[in-house]
């Protein structure tokens, strides 16, 4: 049985005017989210991953951004059809987000408990003593410990794990059908990482909710993620369930991404093998031809990549790739 | 697998505003700032009940030097000086406050707006605001008075036309660094509306500054006064320091006592809330602080 999905980005362009001319940061993006779906979108900075998510929330800055084509639809409303005040319920309600980082994301002149029961308060009916509640039930649920006194901190008070769990707790707060978390712990330590992603993960699946998470760490895509996203210079380049991504990977992008993953050898004798790189840069997106933006770096490379544009090549019922050598890629 | 707590102990760091009141206190120029202020608040509001005779009522001999009968004097027409310093506290308190209110009022929705809106409501806003920056304000402020009766109100609004500018271009400064922070993103992600972003989340993180610049701009509407005053656009009927200065400038060579102590009384006001103001700059922005 085929699930309706909950969140779909169809065609989805965006355009920024800059002095020297219009860049296309987005170009025809299309993307579904399943309910209750860990989607993982990975990419190098640049490639359009957090563009995409302020896309979805339209937190896009207008002008100079443009969202110049596509539907995003909720269930079956078209976000990019909406007025403000109709997309303002929609934000923190039934879209939620949090940011990369924790230090600077929360209000530093209120404590942590006002500003989750603020976001309460704006999008449900609830009186002080009900928000307050709900408050303390909320950063229970992400693992605050002592909340009744948590509440009364500022945010100054608090490490950057736990401001970040307040980030979550907010967000979630009115049960949104959508969190997007982009790159929530790439200003966090590893450990705290780890218990970041583990509640996360929890929540997902306690909670039902479909999380879009942002990231450029391919190990955190197989640890987290159902269905990858891989983007490059505004574009997808393959799609699929998190095993053919990392199993088999068939865009020779997805392939560098994977092996700049470095593995922990645990005795010291076995060879070391030196961490890949991809050679080169992101492009400028000012400076794109008419063929494969990756062809550029790309190992497989060949006359006609830099001409035309590669097809969509399905591989498998989930997994599809953009190149023209998904033979050879293997 | 479970999230285990992180720590079970809540260390709780002092409230912002103990921090704030810490700073201040141990501020010895802002303490003396706070007693003057202290001083002519009570004398505004216990010195008519303690001294209750009427400033513009002629007691004794005019000119009367400052001795055993009138402990400050008599002006040139026999009005006691003490008296008037007394009750002018509550016409000079009050034209400082209410002016500095009326400024800030404008000067802030001036401010707030032009800064977070940006585009063409900021440019017309920044013009708005320059034409009044470019006119002198003293000037401004006479020419305003003598197109109407001088009254007290009159003279408040006058003063609040002529000042605040300087608060909304603080005002617009703080919106146009605030609004940048990743903070502010983060509340419009959670659904947060355009009059709560300005209101709630970036006017109190722009409070700081604005509080000196208010503090400060109590002493400005005082001196604002004073000068009218003193050139004779004062209210004739408020009984202010200025005025009692304005109306015996004639006589300063033959009674220095009628110009003297009023205008040491204004020196001393304006003094404390400088030093007020200094002092909450510090409390409030400790980075600044020069050592």
């Amino acid at each position: 049985m085929k699930q309706e999905p909950l969140l779909q980005v169809k065609g989805l362009c965006v355009d920024f005017s800059t002095r020297k001319g219009n860049v296309r940061v987005l170009n025809h993006l299309d993307l579904h989210l399943l309910p209750g779906e860990a989607l993982g979108i990975v990419g190098e900075s640049g490639c359009g991953k957090s563009m995409t998510a302020l896309s979805i929330m339209r937190l896009v800055p207008v002008p100079p951004g443009n969202i110049s084509n596509g539907q995003i639809l909720l269930k079956d409303t078209d976000l990019l059809q909406l007025k403000e005040d109709q997309m303002q319920d929609i934000r923190g309600n039934e879209i939620s987000m949090i940011f990369q980082e924790p230090m600077t994301s929360l209000n530093p002149v209120f404590t942590v408990g006002s500003q989750v029961a603020e976001n309460i308060r704006r999008h449900q009916s609830a009186t002080a003593a009900q928000a307050k509640e709900k408050t303390i039930q909320m950063l229970e649920a992400v693992g605050i410990p002592a909340p009744e006194l948590r509440i009364n901190q500022y945010p100054h008070e608090m490490s950057g794990g736990m401001r970040q769990r307040v980030m979550i707790a907010m967000a979630l707060s009115c049960q949104p059908s959508v969190l997007i978390a982009d790159e929530p712990t790439t200003a966090l330590d590893v450990t705290i990482q780890a218990q970041i992603f583990d509640l996360l993960k929890q929540i997902q699946q306690e909670m039902k909710t479909s999380v879009i998470l942002i990231t450029h760490d391919m190990s955190v895509i197989a640890e987290f993620a159902d269905r990858v996203i891989v983007m490059y210079a505004g574009r997808k380049v393959e799609e699929g369930l998190v095993r053919d991504i990392i199993d088999n990977p068939r865009h020779p992008y997805t392939q560098g991404l994977i092996s700049c993953v470095p593995i922990l050898h645990k005795d010291t004798g076995t060879e070391r093998k030196e961490l890949n790189e991809i050679p080169g840069i992101v492009p400028d997106l000012r400076k794109l031809g008419t063929g494969c933006s990756f062809a550029p770096r790309c190992d497989y490379v060949k006359d006609h990549c830099h001409e035309k544009m590669p097809p969509e090549v399905t591989l498998g019922e989930h997994h599809t790739a953009f190149c023209w050598h998904v033979e050879e890629v293997v | 697998m479970t999230n285990r707590p992180i720590s079970d102990e809540v260390v709780q760091a002092d409230r912002p505003f103990v921090e704030i009141c810490r700073m201040f206190f141990g501020n010895k120029a802002a303490i003396f700032g706070l007693l003057l202020w202290l001083l002519v608040i009570l004398t505004a509001f216990l010195g008519p009940a303690i001294y209750p005779s009427d400033p513009f009522e002629m007691v004794g001999a005019p000119m009367t030097p400052p001795g055993e009968e009138f402990l400050l004097g008599t002006d040139y027409l026999g009005r006691d000086v003490l008296t008037g310093i007394i009750h002018g506290a509550s016409v000079t308190l009050a034209i400082g406050f209410s002016a500095t209110f009326c400024t800030v009022i404008i000067g802030v929705i001036i401010g707030v707006l032009s800064g977070y809106y940006g585009g063409w409501v900021d440019n017309l806003l920044m013009r708005f605001t320059e034409f009044f920056q470019v006119l002198p304000a003293l000037l401004f402020a006479m020419v305003l008075i003598s197109l109407f009766t001088a009254s007290i109100y009159l003279i408040v609004l006058a003063i609040a036309v002529v000042s605040w500018t300087g608060i909304a271009r603080l005002t617009r400064a703080e919106f146009l660094k605030i609004k940048e922070r990743e903070y502010v993103m983060a509340e419009r992600a959670m659904g947060a509306r355009n009059m709560s972003i300005m209101w709630k989340v970036i006017l109190p993180n722009a409070l700081p500054p604005l509080i000196v610049a208010v503090a400060l701009s109590v002493g400005v509407a005082i001196l604002f006064e004073a000068a009218l005053s003193f050139l004779g656009l004062g209210d004739p009927n408020a009984y202010s320091w200025g005025y009692m200065i304005g109306s015996s400038r004639e006589y300063i060579w033959d009674s220095w006592w009628t110009i003297t102590f009023p205008g040491f009384a204004i020196f001393l006001t304006v003094l404390g809330i400088s030093l007020i103001g200094d002092g909450l700059n510090d409390a409030l922005n400790p980075k600044l602080r020069e050592l």
